[in-house]
């Protein structure tokens, strides 16, 4: 049994076919539309490298059932800069030297990106717990969260 | 020596590849595109020990989109080489739970997974050993132990010390084994043609993982090309190759078509390594005013039986402290567990656990202040060798510790402090980690238009090693960084060392170092860039092969404070800070970031990880990241980082120590200290849960 999809990813409508309805939302991205910013590390929701927004909220793509995403919209992380000119979230983490290996940021930077959205201006605390369902083995965190302090100071991200 | 005038090397450089990697960009071993792909999932045996006498795939082969099922029946034979492991369905036999003993390949991955539960597998089944035991009757002294040490040490007479001394320790520690965990899963796309075998790996060394490989498959190392332009991450766990990358390159020989293997996080823990657990006993002999008369520590460990992983864990003590009398010994016990591996610092992470939990509880005993007690016995040469050291400033990172960290009003009464339900505490411990290099080649290339590259098989797992092989090019070619472009990750590139044992940057540094120096000498002697270029080359084998005069060690000095709630027994951390030692530092951004990250991993060690093993079963239980706790942001408090300025001649062209492991080396035992400067009790055995705070 295989089934369509069709669905609007980083602004462009897309349709899928042959996708297998067991499959989640993460591996249609990544296996078939050739997308990979999105990292599998776990597939069951617990470290966070897989985040992206499903209309606007983050989501864990690994536990997205490919089909619920019909008609929806999908952002990823190869969505967030517009061409060009970086989010305010990228650009800092560049800068701060937040990105180590780099598997995940991709997820990280979708999460920061919906901290601020929500949060102009959150505290160390409130950037802690909103981080706390994505794993990075590498930095320690310290750099993530100079990234978030440093593009909250400069403005809050583009919606 | 060299003079390398500082420009690039010493500032903050951006990560190199960073605009890849927060745009999405940066491609993972998993996710090379290439045509024709196929997918595999592995069958893994689900008894500890016995022997596989019946694979039945009919039912898998007619599972749709099934390519093809390999077991030991049917799958290509391969050469033998050192590592069992790597002997991947050649045998029936299980040597433990989780071991490969098939595969499915088919054309997409659920059909794959789908199909290799339909695997029908029947064992006969033997009784399984899977328990270490400090009284285990098979313990043995292995002949070496990592990286190429002797297993036991001893100087003077340490029984008779200890009879003799006033003042003693004797307290037995144990850690749990611990699984890397690195963020991206062990991944492979293997290729067969007409030129041999490519692989797109998650390894921390393409040189290594080509040499490693070809011999399996009784071809050239010319004939494998390993490219591993970026890696989510190893920690010891993509040193050596595991299972997976042999069986996605058996496969896709099998089945003539590029194969992706990706390992499952769960598989993770049986197939890819891991810190082995502990069980180390350790004595200390001092006269009353804390001048240690005896050392003794004791390991024991585990192994698989069918490959021998000796963790060094005792080797920190032979240097860290002055004493006449001394033993570090190791035992090992081969049991039918999967194989450990390499995990950040190993050896040093779990032995200075040991080593600086016992110097707590003497300078305790003493009535000493840790810090002194440590001064105390600084020693003048190494204990172990009477080589001089070619720096060590351990006394500096503890003094700049403790006035940064605030330790001089320090009460060091146990359990007396009260901030509403919890006992605060704080504790201290010493870290150190050896300096290592490896002989490298490389290629420096001066083209026409003024951009230079060079080329190394170094990897970047995520440590920036791309960017300070940038930095360190630029200031010796005299160019602006924007005018150098380093290529690594690529046995096609010239000859590397792996990326371990916190070796990397000295090892390619030296080599890019020396091809930049023959470059310029070129450029000189020629008046300029030619038209076509011009390229140089090097090796650094001779200039590596020479002995050192000298004991060349980082050392460290890592403060903690924990919080432990009365009611609950819950330790959390509240302040991190350490303070290193490791010659000159390249790159401080990427730099402290290594070593945050150290000791983060170390605050989680202390605290959270564990793999608990199913004696009944014989596998980790908790195999997944729902279980197997690391550290998440809201884990970890303010960490600090700082380093003493060391000058260091004796290392390499930078004056480099290196970083990767130090800030995991001493933390756990800086945590435990606190945890019982706390609350008075004393954790001998990691993680520190509530359970053993709840009196």
């Amino acid at each position: 049994m295989s089934i369509r999809v069709n669905f609007t990813v980083n602004g462009s409508a897309e349709s899928v076919d042959g996708v297998w309805e067991g499959e989640s939302l993460l591996y249609v991205l990544r296996e078939r539309m050739g997308l990979p910013g999105s990292k599998n590390a776990c597939e069951q929701g617990e470290c966070g490298s897989c985040t992206v927004y499903l209309d606007g909220i983050p989501v864990c793509a690994c536990l997205v059932a490919a089909g619920q995403v019909e008609g929806r919209s999908v952002r990823t992380v190869e969505g967030l800069a517009d061409g060009d000119r970086l989010d305010p979230v990228q650009e800092a983490f560049l800068e701060c030297g937040a990105v180590q290996c780099g598997f995940c940021t991709p997820g990280l930077i979708v999460a920061c990106h919906d901290l601020l959205a929500r949060n102009p201006a959150p505290g160390d605390a409130e950037i802690r717990e909103a981080l706390a369902g994505n794993l990075c083995r590498c930095t320690g965190y310290e750099k993530i969260l100079d990234a978030v302090r440093l593009a909250a100071a400069r403005r809050a991200p583009r919606p | 020596m060299t003079t390398v005038a500082a420009r690039a090397v010493g500032t903050e450089a951006d990560r190199v590849e960073g605009l890849e990697k927060v745009t999405g960009r940066a491609r993972y071993a998993f996710e090379h595109p290439i045509e024709d792909m196929v997918y595999a999932a592995p069958v893994p045996s689900v008894v500890a020990r016995g022997e596989v006498i019946a694979v039945d795939v009919a039912e898998a082969l007619t599972f749709p989109g099934v390519i093809d099922v390999l077991w030991h029946g049917n799958a290509p034979k391969l050469e033998r080489v050192g590592n069992a492991e790597l002997h991947v369905l050649q045998s029936p036999r299980v040597a433990y739970r989780g071991q490969y003993i098939a595969v499915v390949i088919a054309k997409t991955l659920e059909e794959a997974r789908e199909a290799a539960l339909r695997v029908g597998v029947e064992y006969a089944v033997e009784r399984h050993d899977v328990g270490l035991r400090a009284d285990h009757p098979r313990l043995y002294r292995p002949e070496r132990v990592n990286p190429d040490l002797p297993a036991d040490v001893q100087q003077g007479d340490p029984d008779t010390a200890l009879a003799a001394a006033p003042v003693t320790v004797d307290a037995v520690y144990r850690t749990p084994a611990e699984h890397n965990n690195p963020m991206e899963p062990h991944a492979t796309v293997a290729r067969w043609d007409a030129e041999g075998l490519t692989l797109y790996d998650s390894t921390q060394g393409a040189t290594s993982l080509r040499d490693a490989v070809a011999p399996l498959f009784g071809i050239e190392p010319s004939s494998v090309r390993v490219i591993a332009p970026h890696v989510g991450g190893g920690f010891g766990a993509k040193g050596e190759p595991h299972p997976p990358v042999v069986l996605a390159a058996l496969a896709a020989r099998r089945t003539g078509r590029p194969v992706k293997l990706a390992v499952t996080r769960q598989q993770m823990f049986s197939v890819t390594g891991y810190r082995t657990p502990t069980i180390q006993r350790v004595r200390l002999g001092a006269h009353p005013d804390g001048h240690l008369t005896a050392i003794v520590h004791d390991a024991v460990e585990q192994s698989s039986t069918i490959h021998e992983f000796a963790e060094q864990t005792t080797t920190p003590t032979r240097i860290m402290y002055a004493a006449p009398n001394r033993r570090t010994t190791h035992r090992l016990v081969r049991l039918d567990v999967p194989t450990p591996s390499w995990m950040r610092a190993p050896g040093e992470a779990p032995g200075m656990f040991a080593l600086e939990s016992a110097m707590d509880e003497l300078a305790a005993a003493c009535g000493l202040d840790p810090i002194e007690l440590r001064i105390r016995n600084e020693p003048e040469v190494d204990p172990e060798t009477g080589l001089p050291f070619s720096s060590r400033n351990l006394v500096a990172c503890l003094r700049d510790g403790a006035r940064r960290f605030g330790w001089a009003d320090r009460d060091p009464a146990p359990g007396v402090r009260r901030r509403g339900r919890l006992l605060i505490g704080t504790g201290v411990a010493a870290s150190t980690y050896p300096v290592y290099r490896s002989a490298c080649q490389a290629t420096a290339r001066a083209e026409p238009g003024g951009i230079f590259t060079v080329r190394i098989a170094a990897a970047d797992i995520g440590t920036g090693a791309r960017t300070v092989l940038t930095q360190i090019a630029a200031d010796v070619l005299r160019v602006p960084l924007g005018r150098v472009r380093v290529a690594i990750g690529d046995s096609a590139l010239p000859r590397a060392s792996l990326a371990g044992g916190s070796s990397g940057t000295a090892s390619w540094g030296t080599a890019v170092t020396r091809a930049c120096e023959a470059l310029r000498d070129e450029l000189d002697r020629r008046g300029g860039t030619p038209s076509t270029g011009v390229t140089v080359s090097v090796d650094t084998t001779e200039e590596n092969g020479e002995p050192s005069r000298f004991a060349r060690h980082a050392f460290g000095a890592q403060f903690a404070e924990v919080g432990v709630d009365r009611d609950t027994g819950e330790a959390r951390v509240r302040r991190l800070l350490g303070v290193f030692a490791v010659g000159r530092v390249l790159n401080p951004k990427t730099a402290r970031s290594q070593f945050i990250g150290g000791m983060t991993m170390g605050l989680s060690m202390a605290l959270l990880e564990e793999s608990v093993l199913d004696r009944e079963f014989g596998d980790y239980l908790n195999h997944d990241l729902a279980q197997y706790h690391v550290a998440a942001c809201a884990d970890v408090p303010a960490v600090e980082a700082y380093w003493v300025e060391e000058s260091d001649p004796h290392l390499n062209p930078m004056g480099s120590k290196g970083i990767g492991e130090i800030g995991i080396v001493g933390t756990a035992a800086a945590v435990a200290n606190a945890v019982h400067h706390a609350t008075g009790i004393r954790v001998r055995d990691l993680p520190i849960r509530l359970d053993k705070l709840l009196t």
